[in-house]
């Protein structure tokens, strides 16, 4: 059941919405394009007909409630699922046909860790870099350790370390390549402040390096901070699009107003 | 070439880690063949006839629980979609994986092997001949298992599953590793083995470079 | 796709000739010389067999071209392929047990042809668990696709170490020369059972077509379903 708080805000914004229907023309200089996404899982449309487009060196908001689509959208783009329908191009290369090309041009934090439980903070790192053919000098994944304050523990196994510690270990790992799209999928979930603060210098850093965000959370105030653009799902499907600092105060993410989730 | 050596390199670090269930496979291995005697009975004659049967149906057993164990790792934290969407090819994974299973599929067989000789009161047999009927039965065991434990670890009942889906596929391996063990230990007067070892060679010959070619569509979505 | 109407035709055409067939073979064939009467259960042994074959091949053909060029028909008749193929093969390791009991004084001789197929049957049935248990439709097609590559391809392997092993038993079926009088049947037979076979498959596939068609509902999402389930204006939560 969706409280009535929540829901009537989502659909006040649905009535405004953009025409999501038409496939906009894609962008072919743009970071991330994609017209008329849809996925199914099973019977039900995970995601129908999303369109977006973001430009390099910016950072876009995906928000939306649990359940809503985000995380199927950012899995689509990183090519870790394939969509049913529309099309879409990360770095001007085609999801469908160039799969190869646009792996080596996205990263995805995933909210999977993609941690290997028996090795050790540094060999999870080493083992990505070397996987991505960037085999990097030891003092430079100490470096990365150093950034997400885990280099202290960089000889410990993952298993023994807390949710908030793999997802700071999750982000130095999604650090490791530097492509020009990077996805991140509730980088916020599990962090302290400190870990508020590391993830908003990352984001703010690939930002300035010319890379696009694009940035998944339920955060959605903190998120209109460091955003320019932002899109809201509801149920799979882009209900309001615009610049994030015009996005309307919505209530998700407050435990009493949330939604519990539609299965 | 260098992402599939780093690919082997985890492979081969995780097995290390993971030695000790190394050990509890070739112990779950030796206890069988232990119990492969009490159905028989003590009688020195027909498990002495029986020995290279007991090995390769207790190892066969062994391997298919570390098959399974070496997967789950992979898809604990979906570790295996990291490593896919950091462009690593899927045939690179499946052979490390491959690769490393054999070796340990391997050393379970080798560490059986004197277990089997003292137990069964096995006359020494040709050494060689059997360590190439370990390597190569190894190898058959290990490139379909790799593939089948890799659908079966995602899937609720992966116990039941995966023997039910790699034990008809692995029959000519067993058939022609028994008669070819059985004839390294009792001698080869018909001169059949080099057939025996062929049906062995022949089925990896078919099955690593198939399942390869396979193991994209098990794995991308 | 799966008409309804050409299978149904198939399906009788093809039971009116097994039964031709069979009258044929059970009253009108003369009994054969050293096997007597128990030779007679080839009529329906023989045609089983090739059966089998035909139903396992095509189940590879149909995972190979789901692989190749995707399409849930190809999955709908993977599905109905191996089905009739495991059936199809238990019939024969019955049909072979109650031959060989009379002829060789046991039910199971561990001839390599009935071996291989007890094989296969296990190796497909295994396949058809395999479907049962993973509950996403493509991620189901895909598996099962790749699993009856491998199997199939893997038919020919064992067949041929079981006929090693066995012949080591010093244990071979007769070989069966085909007599004029005997072939009638034996045709006839054949072709009902392709018939037959051909049109319950079909069916098959278009049930199981059918039940993906209604878990899946239509192929793009509804625009026009409702955002949210719709609020009472009366306050409380539906």
């Amino acid at each position: 059941m969706i409280s009535k708080k929540a829901s009537s805000s989502i659909q006040a914004l649905a009535a405004e919405a953009i025409p999501h229907d038409s496939p906009e023309a894609m962008e072919k200089d743009a970071a991330v394009s994609c017209s008329g996404l849809c996925r199914r899982f099973g019977g039900r449309w995970a995601l129908s007909h999303v369109s977006l487009t973001a430009a390099y060196g910016a950072a876009f908001l995906v928000t939306g409630h649990n359940g809503s689509g985000k995380t199927t959208l950012f899995r689509v783009l990183a090519t870790a699922i394939r969509s049913d329908r529309g099309r879409a191009r990360i770095a001007g290369f085609d999801l469908g046909r160039e799969r190869a090309h646009v792996r080596r041009h996205v990263t995805l934090m995933s909210h999977h860790s993609y941690l290997y439980e028996a090795l050790t903070a540094y060999e999870n790192l080493d083992l990505a870099a070397r996987v991505a053919g960037e085999s990097l000098a030891p003092f430079a994944i100490h470096a990365l350790l150093d950034r997400v304050e885990l280099d202290d523990r960089a000889h410990d196994f993952v298993a023994e370390f807390s949710a908030g510690m793999r997802k700071r270990l999750g982000l130095a790992r999604a650090l490791i390549r530097t492509t020009p799209v990077v996805l991140f999928d509730e980088p916020y979930g599990q962090l302290d402040p400190r870990g508020f603060a590391l993830v908003d210098g990352v984001v703010d850093e690939c930002r300035k390096r010319g890379a696009a965000v694009l940035l998944a959370t339920h955060q959605i105030e903190h998120g209109r901070r460091i955003c320019q653009e932002a899109l809201v799902l509801a149920r799979g499907r882009c209900v309001w699009r615009g610049r994030a600092a015009d996005l309307p105060p919505l209530r998700l993410g407050h435990s009493q107003e949330t939604e519990k989730e539609v299965s | 070439m260098r992402p599939w050596r780093a690919a082997l390199r985890k492979e081969l670090l995780l097995q290390w880690r993971t030695r000790a269930e190394v050990a509890a496979v070739f112990a779950f291995g030796a206890i069988t063949l232990l119990l492969f005697s009490f159905a028989v009975g003590p009688a020195p004659q027909a498990l002495r006839t029986y020995a290279g049967g007991f090995l390769w149906v207790g190892l066969l057993m062994a391997s298919t629980l570390a098959l399974a164990e070496g997967f789950h790792r992979e898809t604990e934290n979906q570790a295996l979609e990291g490593l896919l969407l950091l462009s690593l090819k899927p045939h690179a994974i499946y052979y490390a994986k491959a690769v490393a299973n054999w070796l340990q599929i391997g050393i379970v067989g080798a560490a059986l092997l004197p277990e089997m000789i003292v137990l069964y009161d096995v006359p020494m047999p040709a050494p060689g001949r059997l360590l190439a009927v370990l390597v190569a039965g190894a190898a058959a065991l290990a490139a379909p298992g790799t593939l089948y434990a890799a659908m079966t670890s995602q899937v609720r009942s992966r116990s039941t599953l995966l023997p039910l889906l790699l034990f008809p596929l692995v029959v000519p391996v067993l058939l022609a590793a028994v008669k070819a063990t059985a004839l390294a230990i009792s001698g080869d007067i018909m001169r059949e083995w080099s057939t025996w070892i062929g049906v062995l060679v022949m089925f990896n010959a078919i099955h690593w470079p198939l399942c390869g070619l396979l193991f994209a569509h098990v794995v991308e979505e | 796709m799966f008409q309804m109407r050409p299978l149904v035709t198939l399906i009788v055409s093809g039971a009116l000739l097994l039964i031709i067939g069979s009258s044929i073979g059970l009253l009108a064939a003369p009994a054969e010389r050293y096997m007597g009467d128990v030779q007679r259960i080839m009529y329906i042994h023989v045609p089983c067999a090739w059966m089998a074959l035909l139903a396992f091949s095509y189940a590879f053909v149909s995972a190979l071209f789901y692989l190749l060029y995707g399409g849930w028909r190809h999955d709908a008749r993977l599905e109905a392929a191996l089905e009739a193929g495991a059936i199809y093969s238990l019939l024969l390791c019955l049909q072979g047990a109650l031959w060989a009991k009379p002829t060789w004084g046991v039910y199971w001789a561990w001839d390599p042809r009935l071996t291989t197929t007890a094989i296969m049957m296990f190796g497909f049935g295994g396949i058809i668990a395999l479907r049962g248990f993973v509950r996403e439709p493509t991620r189901r097609a895909r598996w099962s696709a790749v699993a009856a590559i491998i199997a199939f391809v893997n038919v020919p392997l064992v067949y041929f170490s079981v006929r090693l092993w066995g012949s080591l038993h010093q244990l071979q079926s007769g070989p069966r020369s085909i007599a004029g009088p005997f072939l009638v049947p034996l045709g006839l037979n054949a072709l009902g059972l392709v018939l037959l076979t051909s049109g319950l498959m079909g069916i098959r596939a278009r049930a199981a077509w059918l039940r993906r068609e209604r878990k899946m509902g239509p192929e793009a999402p509804d625009e026009r379903r409702p955002l949210e389930p719709p609020v009472k204006e009366s306050g409380g939560d539906a």
